[in-house]
């Protein structure tokens, strides 16, 4: 029985440019109050452009409409769980969104004299501070634009350390458990890749480590708690045998919801880490983006941070664009400023305390998951897991439904899916992560939800297999999608 | 907490049920040694109340309200109120990545929608959903021009964004592309096309060039792209002033293009949030980094959008993919979506026309550095003074001057870069001037 | 199923050698495995293809295949038609679905690669 929702009135909406109409409009400028130019004469007659061809017309109320109409046909964290494995989708606080804002902070331009810029350096400095004592780690810089952008200046700093010392060796590590995006960030930062198996219990090999670590490795780059959201638990002894061998121990921290508070990564061993502001501190997907990617490092890689640093210039702060050892830029600019106000007012609603209180929630949260569901789904591993749990489909299999079917079944429940067949070492996975900021009434419909269709596939395979049927867009066709491409409008398609 | 939403008594239902007896027996299997035995060292947590006054503190030690002369890479432009009416829906705010197309048919529209209008703009054949910025979209154009030709080399012009270069450097570094500057004509400010002539060679992926330039000045594009193809590379043309292109004649000699959108209502933000955008010809669309969003339909036969073309992303690909970007900036690409839609084919030329003539008119009452045609940024010589004493001189009237451009370039440390838009007023644009007499 | 007169790799491709002319393509196992194939990745023609070596690649929506050639030789002819129409590719392998035709470097290289029988096994015991 589906609780969560019921159907309501959808409405249906043409695209911007087939509402468009000649001489609608939504805007109004002001009255110049300068002698108005002819572009042909100040721009050049061949540099001026002939009116775009099918561009929209439309007015201030259908655009309202357009895009409010477009809203509802998205799921979203104000409906109710998004149980995305990594991804972390836990509550967007909405203060964040105000105090990013405020005009002083909005308006403020990159270039502006530093001396009517210190309320932004104040902020980025205090959040640098906040994720240096959170992470264990010495130094933080918020350049990066999102977690792979981390994770290629993270890569790249330990390159710059390495040839340092003499030789910034061949490849870097990657167990077959990670992100995809890690072995396409160590390529950019010109790595060969090489995947490391995970040991029967999803863990890293140490043996295989000790083996494989040699001259040529760079570092290991190792996601903890790792995608099947289990600690690892010979971290330190991995971070033993890659310094005693000259390579750095990278950590992606996707999955630092885990940990915040109970364990700090710079305490066992890890040179250089980099943080989703997207995921662990709250700031809102939109979508897809925008991010935020800081990277902390060791004292050791300190010199080798982006430019331009924060520095205390007497009671103010500067910008510290001097610094030879520098990996450069990679970014313009200094970060996702507006992205990096709103983990600030994450961590400060928090505070300390409310931040270990916050990780303990999540972890609890996928252990409830976990205990209910454990006897409708197969759990391929049996280590204690922390803020995410992976199923495999192994059981619905034999009725030939895949993890793919319960996802789309779920989205009639009401829920969004989980992540569907990641990690790719469990054959089917379903990879869950509620998150802290589920109550329990929401986690207990969760479980009623997945119960359910765990007994749908024994009764009735078929309806798992062709769902959703109570959303507006029914399974769409990827592959025709993909087979002749239309990315973008043309009149008359 | 308020964003924790658990009673204790839930919390210990919740434990009872798990079999475990306090909420610290979940941590019991971490070792020993990696547990951290304190509490962090951060003050207690604070209500709404004191973000908002520690917040709205903090601005109050920024610019506030002040009239600025600055752009160079980011524009002060009017945000149409609905921008942030829209992107504040929840729905929009607050949802993932639309790999679940059935319920992210909101946003996919939205982006297919964005991916045609910077097609529409730019005059290329496919745009994707966007990059993290136009600093970024540069290395990721280049790189995918090495992927197209084969060739490594990437010969950029120096009157491109100073920050957008050395972006370029770090990552060419690394991928063992050399990258070699030439240079622009001192009185045109216009790229330097014998020094392209001069640096450009047969190893030679892609030309950069950037228009309106770093300097304002609308560039010999053309003329670049006949240089570029005559060699077998490509031509990437940069842009950062989205709102030029209301006006601007896109060149079809452009292979890639490499923009920022920050134009289209983003606000400055110190720096970003902003939404980079690459955009290019058919052939080349299996080479390009960043998601793409295509339409279909579903099962009963409805249109419909969804992600695709996805085995050039790093999630499949992994260390052979297109680019490492996951993460994008979807909503900020969703604002510029919404501006484009307020202002319109109509209202965007029309904005185009106001900044060109605010800036023609500031320019008219001093004397422009280059000789170059202009859209709404330029370059101006502070005779006598120093760039830095006349943004002193127009701080004490409240207002921000230009960016004294010594700080890239050496030979123009006689020079300010300013711009104006359709917010600087004339009174304001009237003290700069005098500032400047 | 599997026709008697092509040869087959452990990977899944199969040749048809006719003379010193050889025709490349994926095995119905291999489609089957795949999925819905969305695009097809081939050498130009004139390139040069190495035994056991990657010379193209198959997509479905979801993941990307490496192709590894049967035999060494040169690449005479692409099947232009799979562009437009790479669902061939799923619909008959084994004819329409052909990928690449080479010159081969040597006559008899094919012989050391499965039989139809032996594929048929080797794909039984796989599954």
């Amino acid at each position: 029985m589906i609780k969560k929702v019921r159907s309501h009135i959808s409405q249906n909406e043409p695209l911007l440019f087939e509402r468009s109409s000649p001489g609608k409009r939504a805007y109004q400028l002001p009255e110049l109050d300068v002698p108005a130019v002819d572009p042909a004469v100040e721009l050049g007659a061949g540099n001026v452009r002939a009116e775009i061809d099918g561009f929209p017309e439309i007015s201030e109320v259908e655009a309202i409409r357009h895009f409010t109409r477009l809203s509802t046909w998205n799921y979203a964290i104000d409906y109710g769980m998004y149980p995305l494995g990594s991804c972390t989708m836990k509550y967007n606080p909405r203060v964040n969104e105000l105090v990013a804002k405020i005009e002083g902070m909005a308006w403020a331009h990159p270039y502006q004299p530093e001396s009517l810029s210190q309320g932004s350096m104040e902020v980025m400095a205090r959040l640098e501070s906040a994720l240096a004592e959170i992470t264990g780690l010495h130094a933080v810089s918020l350049q990066p634009a999102a977690g792979a952008h981390g994770e290629m200046a993270g890569i790249l700093l330990i390159r710059a350390l390495l040839e340092k010392r003499g030789n910034p060796r061949k490849k870097v590590l990657i167990p077959d458990s990670a992100h995809g995006t890690n072995p396409a960030s160590a390529a950019i930062a010109g790595y060969a890749v090489e995947n490391i198996p995970s040991n029967e219990a999803g863990l890293l090999d140490l043996a295989a480590l000790e083996r494989i670590v040699d001259g040529d490795v760079a570092a290991l780059m190792v996601t903890n708690p790792n995608t099947l959201g289990v600690f690892e638990q010979n971290i330190v002894e991995a971070a033993r045998i890659l310094h005693s061998k000259g390579a750095m121990l990278y950590m992606d921290g996707a999955n630092m919801n885990a940990l915040v508070g109970i364990a700090r990564p710079g305490d066992f061993g890890v040179d250089v880490l980099h943080l989703n502001l997207h995921k662990t501190f709250s700031t809102p997907h939109g979508g897809g983006g925008p991010g935020a990617g800081p990277v902390a490092v060791t004292k050791e890689l300190e010199p080798f941070l982006p430019i331009p640093r924060l520095k205390r210039s007497g009671k103010k702060w500067a910008w510290d664009y001097n610094r030879k050892q520098s990996i450069g830029r990679v970014r313009a600019f200094y970060g996702n400023f507006g992205v990096l106000v709103r983990a600030l007012a994450y961590i400060l609603a928090h505070g300390g305390p409310g931040l270990r209180n916050a990780t303990v929630d999540a972890v609890l949260n996928a252990n409830y998951i976990r205990k209910s569901l454990e006897p409708y789904y197969d759990l391929p591993y049996a280590s204690p897991n922390m803020h995410e749990v992976v199923f495999s489909d192994a059981r619905q299999e034999k009725s030939g439904v895949r993890t793919g079917d319960i996802a789309k079944r779920l989205i009639d429940y009401g829920f969004h899916p989980y992540t569907v067949s990641f990690p790719l070492i469990v054959h089917g996975a379903l990879m869950i992560e509620p998150t802290e900021t589920e109550g329990k009434m929401e986690l207990d419909s969760f479980i009623d939800a997945m119960t359910s269709i765990a007994k749908e596939v024994e009764d009735d395979p078929q309806l798992v297999k062709n769902a959703p049927y109570s959303v507006r867009t029914s399974r769409v066709d990827e592959v025709a999608a993909a087979r002749k491409p239309v990315l973008r409008w043309k009149p008359g398609n | 907490m308020r964003y924790l939403p658990k009673s204790d008594s839930e919390r210990r239902q919740m434990l009872d049920a798990c079999g475990t007896g306090s909420a610290d027996d979940l941590f019991a299997h971490l070792p020993p040694e990696v547990r951290l035995n304190r509490p962090l060292d951060l003050p207690p947590g604070i209500s709404e109340y004191e973000i908002i006054e520690y917040f709205t503190a903090r601005a109050a030690e920024n610019a506030n309200g002040y009239p600025s002369f600055l752009g160079a890479g980011v524009y002060h432009h009017f945000r149409p109120v609905i921008v942030d009416t829209v992107v504040s829906r929840g729905e929009f705010l607050t949802s993932y990545t639309p790999y679940q197309a059935e319920i992210s048919q909101g946003i996919l529209t939205s982006i297919f929608e964005f991916q045609t209008m910077m097609c529409q703009l730019t005059g290329m054949d496919v745009a994707n959903a966007s990059m993290y910025d136009g600093s970024t979209a540069l290395p990721e154009a280049a790189m995918m021009a090495a992927r197209v030709t084969g060739k490594g080399k990437v010969v950029v012009a120096r009157s491109v964004h100073p920050e957008y270069r050395e972006v370029l450097q770090t990552y060419a570094k690394r991928q063992g592309m050399p990258v070699e500057e030439f240079g622009y004509v001192p009185d045109a400010g216009v790229i330097d096309l014998e020094d392209l002539e001069r640096k450009i060679d047969g190893l030679t992926a892609a030309v950069v060039v950037q228009s309106p330039n770093f300097f304002g000045v609308i560039d010999q594009v053309k003329a670049a792209g006949e240089i570029a193809h005559r060699h077998g590379a490509l031509l990437i043309l940069v842009f950062t002033e989205a709102v030029s292109l209301g006006l601007l004649e896109p060149s079809p000699e452009v292979d890639i293009v490499a923009g920022e959108v920050q134009s289209f209502a983003i606000s400055p933000s110190y720096g970003g949030p902003f939404a980079g955008v690459i955009a290019t010809r058919e052939k080349y669309i299996r080479q390009m980094p960043g998601r793409l969003v295509g339409q279909t339909v579903d099962s009963r036969g409805n249109r419909a959008f969804c992600l695709t073309l996805a085995t050039r992303e790093q999630h499949i690909r992994r260390e052979r993919a297109t680019s490492n970007i996951c993460t994008n900036q979807a909503l900020v690409a969703l604002m510029a979506t919404v501006f484009l839609s307020v202002y319109g084919k109509q209202g965007l030329r029309e904005l185009a026309e106001q900044n060109l003539a605010k800036a023609h008119y500031l320019a008219g009452r001093l004397k422009p550095r280059f000789s170059g045609k202009f859209f709404n940024e330029f370059a101006v010589r502070t005779e006598g003074k120093k760039p830095d004493a006349v943004n002193r001189e127009l701080l004490k009237k409240k207002i921000v001057g230009g960016l004294p451009l010594g700080r890239f370039y050496p030979e123009l440390a006689d020079s300010l870069l300013l711009c104006a838009t359709e917010m600087s007023r004339r009174a304001d644009m009237d003290a700069v001037a005098e500032a400047l007499a | 199923m599997y026709p008697d007169n092509f040869r087959y790799t452990k990977e899944h491709e199969w040749v048809l050698v006719e003379g010193d002319a050889g025709t490349i393509g994926i095995t119905d196992h291999a489609q089957e495995e795949l999925g819905d194939i969305v695009y097809v990745d081939l050498p130009k023609v004139g390139a040069p293809i190495e035994a056991g070596k990657v010379f193209g690649s198959v997509e479905s929506v979801k993941a990307v295949s490496d192709i590894y050639s049967p035999v060494s030789g040169e690449v005479t002819e692409i099947n232009q038609s799979l562009a437009d129409a790479p669902e061939t590719l799923n619909t008959d392998p084994h004819g329409a679905g052909w990928l690449v035709k080479v010159r081969l470097a040597e006559a008899g290289q094919a012989q050391p690669l499965m039989s139809a029988a032996d594929y048929q096994d080797y794909v039984g015991a796989e599954k």
